[in-house]
């Protein structure tokens, strides 16, 4: 019989192999899925994996699509790091973006320099505010974190529907739900002629930065990591565990809301009923892909990146469905989750007695 | 019934038992022979051996090498369901109860039976024939740690087993209830019960055990008769040549009041918490002032409450040097100097998944400058961990290592050490060698001593008597979220500080003697 | 009048009796002390596989079983993660709703626009002839029936069984338990399993009777209302049964609203049941001690059987 024995110290080869195992288990997983629904092996791994990334225009969407990831990732991972459950990230996206197009909007045909600036700050304010509720049921009523962020998430969505529909709804637009295309002067900067890859990108990899030292250095990272691997040690070093719910909740939101205007004011360039395919979601896989740590955060934002390209090129080529995608993260996580005992726990051979 | 006459083998015969793991020899070839009628003493330091020889009886571990013979007959014992098979129940010093389930539910899943009124009827006639007063209905999370015994050991005799195993029973009870404790296991033991008690407390072995076995580093290093022998003798045969001696030393002439608490109030947290009624007490440069008390009776909340994890709700009820601080946050205290060890290690005191010079900047960071420009500084913080572990001789694989890592008294000893380099002016410590060898034991004593003649305020709040007798100058306990007025250790005895845990002033003792502690 | 009043009494039952589902399975496995998060990927699960054997096959019962099957391979997934693997329970929840949801919406792929006729109505000879009793109380589908018993069977298993009582004291405290010898890990496995079940049933309903198609994300939250809904019952089945008919009417408002001449757009009326949720999880959990009291203490705890 197969045993798990607990290691006397978690294996630090093991904490970076895990995340690579777990990666190529879910490569043969996937070949397993593409063979059962019955398309040519190799073709749907290609188009998959190699052909989104096989061109200048494919890596600079690549780029598109991992900033968001990368941005909201690292917050989360600050959070969860601290064992503050923000998975309402996708609805505080949401409001990111209802708050910045609300900006552009009302500045719409003012070419101004500071419209964009005040858009990135009216979606952080936006996202925050939707964090701050789960934060204030939290810290004063005690309420779960988990249920409330995620239930905002399903306002946020219909918040936004009835937006575009209505007061926010182009005036022009014959009816369709969306809003205005947004002017120039309130459009990101692109930073690669010819490609959609605009300054979010760069954001992101300030925020990994920014994430890396506020966790590894500063006093804030360190109670945050102390909160969440022994609390009452945190209580017990003068931490304050409310004002660390707070912190997490609104770093996420914040940062949450900024990439929801990064996706509003970068390739979407107007409201729509949906501005994010999950981003907020799969921002979680990251999270623990990456390890809860930024760096790791980056690479586990490209390769879920690439998963979002890869379901698009699937479907072009091989009429593949894109809920594909879905199912590639969702195992990348359980085999993540899988492998990860090894890190804490060795595989015994026991003899059944 | 319980013992036949003409069957004169030994109950339980184990021979040559012996246990390894990593790095040590925790049982090397023991002998112990248990019989009916007859309460045994299983007599060791922490670490001698005690607990993992009552694990193999009791089927929780295989020995290495070793029989056990039961009324003759060579057994294997390898679950406890076998050893509950046979005969053998077991009370262990840490509960296995279930705080949301009633008693009698309780003891239902203990002894595969239903929960039902057939049950309930027996609990209670079991009870009462041997003082063990219990209500069935009642909810675990509302009863007191003596109450919580008596589930465990009416669970155990409702089995009627021919062996009774009691590990360490008396950490945990007031000196009243110990008496009663020890009626109900003497007449076990005239019914013909065995007994098998494992204690390192010598008097109450002396009073109730017919026969001692005595282990010292794994090893069996004699059979004694404690009736006979006296509490010193015992000793020697304990610990060797490593007797502490008795405290001699003159009372510290202490200077100015450094903590001082007046009328302090804390109301209870939740239902299982206790309230902190009118708490007076003034600790002064210079002295040790212990606190006794059996657990939960509000020693964490008064952790708490000193630490500043909780805030009282009037800042004057607490003073630091003259200075109210009953309003000020964890941190800003230990900056004005005062700094905790509180009990519990592992995940209150330490981060175990975190390094020692993460652990050193957890609580040291407020006076010790380990920041540069507001950046944690882990050369400093390794700097500091490393001088702590030369100075307190602390056992591990450097600064890097895990806290989770390293054994219960090297971490120990790594915590006190890394409160008392701070140069605190005023030191709280809750039960600082609890589960500690005798070595470190000693070793945190000198440190505390050391610190205190240097000039600096220290509280230890224990419910070891011994380590309180021995080395506090004033002492005082705690009773149910009150504290007893505080008395000069040397003129006390510990049975009059046994009056203080009961709630009793020693004014009024004269007429309480046999006035029952309300349970 | 009379006749609206049935049929919206009707359709909260409709709207109630997946939420029933769910959230009694999901309280079986938090009284074992597992916290499973994936109850939202369990039901699309359910509803899925449900749907396409029902279709496939013309029966509802074998999509029925269909759709419990699928719940219970998903929770045994979850299960072998947390309790074999020792995962933390948050992460593979959460985990295994993001699975759900994409492989609910791949596996469902071609089902969608495909009506199905929905379960038969199972009439109680006689009494359903009864007036407006009969038509609310004695003519509904096996379902409806169904999720009563179960949530009767569900509190007399906790309160009164001794496998009950074991599993309860596990969600107490597993390392007292495995101290008695107790199964920890296969009593997890068992209760987690048996929450897949209810939530593959769940969400049988969904597709089956309450909109009977599939529509990708069919399930909209209503696996996190559960969720809610427990915390709501303070882990007690009678109280949930409460809990999951009153979230079954503010639901349908929404549906008529309009006849009932509210003039409020349609999106803000879908919110209705999350903002209930968060107002009631305020309502609930403010008081803490009630919570610490009723909640099972070793909830979300990895558990790892060392001696």
């Amino acid at each position: 019989m197969i045993a798990l024995q607990r290691r006397a110290n978690p294996s630090q080869l093991m904490g970076y192999l895990a995340p690579l195992i777990a990666f190529a288990l879910t490569l043969l997983a996937g070949l397993l899925l593409f063979a059962l629904l019955g398309v040519p092996v190799f073709e749907a791994f290609h188009a998959f994996f190699i052909e989104p990334i096989s061109s200048l225009y494919g890596l600079a969407e690549l780029g598109v699509k991992a900033a968001p990831l990368i941005i909201i990732g690292v917050a989360l991972s600050i959070g969860f790091r601290a064992q503050v459950w923000n998975i309402g990230a996708e609805g505080q996206l949401i409001l990111g973006g209802i708050f910045g197009a609300a900006v552009a909007l009302y500045f719409y045909e003012v070419d101004a320099w500071f419209v964009l600036p005040l858009m990135i700050l009216a979606s952080l304010v936006g996202g925050m505010l939707w964090a701050s509720v789960p934060a204030l049921l939290k810290t004063r009523f005690n309420v779960n974190e988990i249920l409330t962020s995620l239930m905002l998430t399903y306002v946020a969505v219909l918040l936004l529907s009835w937006l575009v529909s209505g007061p926010m709804r182009d005036p022009d637009g014959f009816n369709f739900p969306e809003s205005r295309l947004f002017h120039d002067a309130a459009l990101l900067p692109r930073i690669l002629s010819g490609t959609r890859l605009h300054m979010g990108a760069l954001v992101a990899i300030g925020v990994v930065v920014a994430g890396w030292l506020l966790l590894s250095r500063t006093l804030l990272g360190f109670a945050l990591r102390v909160n969440g691997a022994a609390p009452r040690a945190g209580v017990h070093a003068g931490f304050s565990q409310n004002r660390l719910v707070w912190v997490a909740l609104l770093l996420g939101g914040g940062c949450a809301g900024v990439a929801g205007l990064f996706e509003v004011a970068g390739p979407i360039g107007q409201l729509l009923p949906t501005i994010s395919p999950g981003y907020g979601f799969t921002a979680i896989i990251v999270a623990f892909l990456g390890r809860l740590h930024p760096v790791g955060v980056l690479f586990a934002g490209l390769v879920m990146a690439l998963s979002y390209l890869g379901g698009e090129s699937a479907q072009i080529t091989l009429n593949l469905p894109l809920a594909v995608t879905g199912v590639f993260q969702g195992m990348l996580l359980f085999f993540l989750l899988a492998t990860d005992v090894l890190i804490n726990y060795r595989i015994i051979r026991k003899q059944a007695s | 019934m319980i013992d036949s006459p003409e069957n004169s083998a030994p109950l339980v015969q184990m021979a040559g038992i012996s246990k390894a793991y990593p790095g040590c020899l925790a049982n090397d070839s023991i002998d112990i022979n248990l019989d009916a009628g007859r309460v045994h003493a299983l007599l060791g330091e922490n670490g001698a051996g005690k607990s993992t020889l009552v694990k193999i009886l009791y089927g929780l571990l295989a020995q290495d090498a070793g029989s056990i013979r039961w009324q003759g007959q060579p057994v294997e014992i390898s679950s406890p369901a076998d050893a509950r098979e046979l005969g053998i129940a077991m009370v262990f010093q840490h509960f296995s109860l279930f705080e949301s389930l009633s008693v009698l539910e309780n003891i239902a899943l203990g002894m595969d039976a239903d929960a039902d009124a057939v049950l309930k009827e027996k609990i209670i006639s079991v009870s009462t024939r041997y003082g063990l007063p219990l209500n069935p209905d009642r909810s675990v999370f509302t009863l007191s740690v003596g109450e919580r015994q008596r589930i465990e050991i009416v669970r155990c005799l409702l089995q009627e087993p021919k062996l009774l195993i009691m590990d360490e029973p008396t950490s945990v009870l007031t000196p009243l209830e110990v008496n009663d404790l020890f009626t109900t296991l003497s007449r076990l033991a005239d019914e013909g019960m065995a007994i098998l008690y494992i204690s390192h407390k010598l008097e109450e072995i002396r009073k109730l055990c017919h026969e001692a076995t005595i282990l010292r580093g794994g090893k069996k290093v004699a059979t004694a008769d404690p009736r006979v022998e006296s509490a010193e003798g015992l000793a020697s045969l304990m610990m060797g040549s490593d007797i502490p001696v008795a405290s001699t030393r003159e009372r510290n002439e202490s200077g100015e009041p450094m903590l001082v608490m007046s009328g302090l109030n804390h109301p209870a947290q939740d239902q299982n918490g206790i309230s902190l009624q009118n708490i007076n007490l003034s600790v002064c440069a210079g002295e040790i002032v212990g606190i006794a008390g059996v657990a939960g009776n509000g020693q964490d909340e008064l952790m708490q409450v000193i630490a500043g994890e909780v805030l009282v709700s009037n800042n004057d009820a607490m003073h630091l040097q003259s200075n109210a601080v009953g309003r000020l946050g964890a941190g800003e205290r230990r900056r004005r100097g005062l700094c905790c060890v509180p009990e519990e290690r592992l995940g209150h005191a330490a981060v175990p998944t975190l390094s020692l010079t993460e652990n050193v900047f957890l609580t040291a960071h407020h006076r010790k400058a380990l920041r540069i420009a507001g950046l944690v500084s882990y050369r400093r913080s390794r700097k500091f961990a490393t001088e702590i572990i030369d100075r307190f001789n602390v056992q591990c694989n450097g600064p890097e290592a895990l806290a989770g890592s390293l054994s219960g008294g090297n971490l120990q000893k790594f915590i006190v050490g890394r409160e008392i380099l701070q140069a605190p002016e005023v030191l709280v410590v809750s039960q600082p060698t609890w589960g500690v060898d005798a070595g470190a034991a000693r070793a945190i004593h000198d440190a505390l001593r050391k610190l205190a003649d240097g000039g600096a305020a220290v509280l230890l709040v224990s419910q070891d008597l011994d380590e309180l007798m021995q080395i506090s100058d004033r002492i005082g306990a705690l009773c149910a979220g009150q504290l007893s007025e505080l008395h000069v250790t040397t003129d006390v005895t510990v049975q009059q500080v046994g009056l203080l845990m009961g709630g009793e002033s020693l004014e009024s003792t004269a007429n309480s003697s046999s006035a029952g502690v309300a349970s | 009048m009379n006749e609206i009043l049935i049929l919206t009494i009707l359709t909260i039952i409709t709207a109630a009796t997946p939420l029933v589902y769910a959230a009694i399975g999901e309280l079986v496995v938090e009284r074992s002390g597992v916290l499973n998060l994936g109850v939202e990927g369990m039901m699309l699960a359910g509803a899925v596989c449900s749907f396409a054997t029902a279709h496939y096959t013309g029966s509802g019962m074998a999509g029925i079983v269909a759709g419990m099957l699928a719940g219970v391979l998903m929770a045994l997934l979850f299960a072998f993660l947390t309790l074999s693997l020792q995962s933390s329970q948050v992460a593979t929840g959460l985990a295994l709703t993001i699975f759900g949801v994409g492989l609910s919406a791949l596996i469902g792929q071609p089902l969608v626009g495909i009506a199905f006729d929905g379960l038969p109505s199972l009439n109680i000879p006689l009494l359903s002839n009864l007036p407006v009793v009969g038509q609310l109380l004695f003519s509904h589908d096996i379902l409806v029936y169904g999720s009563f018993i179960l949530v009767a069977a569900v509190a007399w298993f906790l309160n009164k069984s001794r496998a009950g009582l074991v599993l309860r004291s596990i969600g107490d405290s597993h390392n007292a338990a495995h101290a008695l010898g107790l199964k920890v890990i296969r009593v997890r496995y068992c209760a987690t399993l048996f929450g897949g079940a209810c939530a593959g049933i769940g969400g049988s309903y969904l597709s089956l009777v309450y909109t009977p198609m599939w529509v990708e994300n069919m399930s909209a939250g209503r696996g996190w209302i559960a969720l809610a809904l427990v915390v709501f019952a303070v882990w007690q089945p009678g109280r949930l049964l409460l809990g999951a008919y009153l979230f079954g009417g503010i639901s349908i408002l929404q549906l008529h609203a309009q006849a009932l001449g509210i003039n409020v757009p349609s999106q803000l009326m879908s919110m209705l049941p999350y903002a209930t949720t968060i107002l009631v999880l305020v309502l609930i959990s403010r008081d803490r001690g009630r919570i610490r009291r009723n909640a099972p203490a070793s909830i979300g705890q990895a558990f790892h059987p060392t001696t």
